[in-house]
């Protein structure tokens, strides 16, 4: 608001410019700043309207166990309920079948840990290898991991899950975790990044002054790599924690649900959208709401503190024009 | 392993010629790769070759070859076209929605007050954070009549008093757009937008001078100059959403049975898997999809010029 309002400290300035050319003929020159407001009222008037739709549903979401049911929907969608209801909401949601959503935050940690910790392990050193030195075979890996950065992940479950069902994995931990590792985005970009920032007769002095390839890249590369470990840690903590498909696949055991399995589990266990399940289930809907809010909240908090994080990577494929 | 044990006698003598160096950091380059070879292999390469072999061999026959007919089968199932066609709906939305909706906003956005760009960008990009499961609950909760912030819309406009009406089998491309536009576009624009600030300043003060206006300037000048980013988009958008899969699971759960299990072919292979136990049959679907996939990647990779091998 405070833009519109600052706007006419600048106005004056605009008229008087092309006022001399404007005498004579046309409106007349103050009819020209009065359309450019008229423009701008619009522009925000409809990234206003574009806001609400991609805002408005997040803002439900955190008001909404702080309500009962009953004030769901008989109450407006934006009146706050009470704090005391909120603690309430966790306490119902917390006792669903012995405080399995602490089970499921749990599962959820340690598959995104181990994921992201074997993803940083195998991109940093393979984004290194792949920019700064030679080796046969190299520009073929490379298109390969171009191609399965490309393709979607999700493509790759079901074959997944008919192979570690051969080694008997499935309903195992480590069927989901290992998987999470394999992370070529990350590559892409630890490849990027090396390519673009480490010049190469940097790495050839070192080496001229004695020192060994894993000297190289462990004293000069990886110190240099810090902002880039953050990025590929960053994108693939928000891919493994929001993954579905691959743990619903996996596991037959809700023990072993991460948030998002649990969260489907959920819907289809209480009385929260169909009446007749579960009929004394104590999840309904500000629970289930809770559930949601308790299986983003992680990934929601990284977002508001890395947005600078965020556009970069999602600009990476730009910096390769 | 082979090579290393057969060549030990010109090996010595070479490196002593001179090319010891050379030698050396070509091991040392398959030493930084290998731990990602070997996830690569295990999680990309062995699965697809095993969903391969299995989509073309007789179920419960080891290596009996079964031709087509696994893909055939699957193909003639009364439930494969209407999963594709479902897909087919849903991404002709999707696709639409992206193309306009999106450069309409990045448009907007580059062309607007300079200040707030940085604050729209983040609050479209926002919906992000719920990607997955929380976004179906948190939709489905938008399309209860019952308790919906459009409650008005959705009863006096559209006229629904109950959430098994608004999911109704026709609408469910359109809300399952809706629902990856939410998570998806705010990217998108990012992306866009990042294109469109690597347009020159003097292009665009000269088009400018040349009397463009706002509306000629976005779609004579800026819009032509990320055409690529649109391919781009389109291509990725294409092949993630043939692979849709936590949209119709969380809402058939949602609908008690209202909306069929295997609404997307990724839900009938996976189904096809688990509670027929029919691998044969899971692998060829997965082969269909994985191919899908692949072809996308490959148009993008060896065709668009986005990516430079070097």
């Amino acid at each position: 608001m405070s833009q519109v309002v600052g706007k006419p400290v600048a106005r004056p300035r605009a008229a008087q410019a092309p006022a001399p050319r404007a005498r004579g003929f046309g409106p007349p020159p103050r009819r020209l700043p009065d359309r450019r407001v008229l423009t701008r009222l619009v522009w925000f008037v409809v990234m206003l309207a574009f806001t609400a739709f991609f805002v408005v549903p997040v803002i439900w979401l955190l008001i909404a166990p702080t309500k009962t049911d009953h004030q769901l929907v008989f109450e407006g969608p934006f009146t706050f309920g009470s704090f005391r209801t909120f603690l309430h909401t966790w306490d119902a949601l917390y006792s669903f079948q012995a405080h399995e959503i602490l089970k499921w935050l749990e599962n959820s940690a340690w598959y995104s840990v181990v994921g992201v910790a074997l993803a940083l392990l195998c991109a940093v050193p393979a984004g290194y290898g792949l920019a700064l030195t030679e080796f046969a075979g190299r520009r073929v890996l490379l298109s390969i991991t171009l191609l399965v950065m490309i393709m979607p992940a999700s493509a790759l479950v079901l074959p997944l899950f008919l192979e570690l069902n051969v080694v008997h994995l499935e309903n195992s931990g480590w069927s989901v975790a290992l998987p999470f590792g394999f992370f070529p985005f990350g590559v892409y970009l630890a490849y990027i990044f090396f390519s673009s920032t480490i010049p190469k007769e940097l790495l050839a002095a070192a080496r001229v002054d004695g020192a060994g390839e894993w000297g190289v890249f462990l004293r000069i590369a990886l110190p240099l790599a810090r902002p880039v470990v953050a990025l590929v840690g960053f994108f693939a903590f928000v891919s493994d924690w929001t993954n579905f498909f691959l743990p619903y696949v996996m596991f037959y055991s809700d023990r072993r649900y991460p948030l998002p399995v649990g969260l489907e589990y959920l819907v289809s266990q209480t009385s929260a959208f169909n009446p007749v399940v579960g009929a004394n289930s104590p999840v309904l809907r500000p629970e289930l709401a809770m559930a949601a809010l308790v299986a983003i909240a992680p990934v929601f908090i990284v977002f508001l503190f890395a947005q600078r994080a965020l556009v970069t990577g999602m600009l990476a494929g730009a910096t390769k024009e | 392993m082979a090579q290393t044990i057969s060549l030990p006698a010109p090996g010595p003598a070479k490196r002593r010629a001179g090319r010891g160096r050379a030698g050396g950091r070509h091991r040392a380059g398959y030493a930084f790769v290998s731990i990602y070879l070997v996830l690569l292999v295990l999680f990309g390469v062995v699965p697809t070759v095993y969903a391969l072999y299995l989509a073309f061999t007789k179920e419960n026959k080891p290596w009996h070859w079964a031709g087509l007919s696994n893909f055939l089968n699957t193909g003639h199932d009364f439930r494969f076209v209407p999963a594709f066609e479902h897909i087919a709906i849903y991404l002709a939305i999707w696709l639409g929605a992206l193309v306009v909706l999106v450069l309409f906003l990045a448009l907007l956005l580059h062309g607007g007050v300079r200040r707030l760009v940085p604050a729209f960008r983040f609050l479209f990009y926002l919906p992000g954070a719920l990607a997955g499961s929380a976004a179906v609950i948190v939709w489905a909760f938008m399309f209860d009549p019952e308790l919906s912030p459009w409650h008005f819309a959705l009863s006096s406009i559209f006229h629904f008093s109950a959430f098994p009406q608004v999911i109704a089998p026709g609408h469910l491309p359109l809300i399952f757009a809706i629902i990856a536009f939410w998570t998806g576009a705010g990217g998108w624009i990012v992306v866009m937008n990042g294109a469109l600030n690597n347009i020159s300043d003097e292009l665009i003060d000269s088009a400018k001078i040349d009397g463009a206006n706002a509306l000629q300037l976005a779609l004579r000048v800026k819009l032509p100059l990320i055409k690529r980013w649109v391919v781009y988009m389109l291509i990725l958008a294409f092949a993630a959403g043939t692979q849709l899969i936590v949209e119709p699971t969380l809402v058939a759960s949602a609908s008690l049975g209202m909306v069929s299990p295997f609404w997307s072919p990724n839900q009938l292979a996976y189904y096809l898997a688990t509670y027929n136990g029919n691998f044969n049959y899971a692998a060829a679907i997965s082969v269909d999809l994985l191919f899908v996939g692949l072809m996308a990647a490959a148009l993008l990779v060896f065709r668009s010029k986005m990516f430079e091998l070097e």
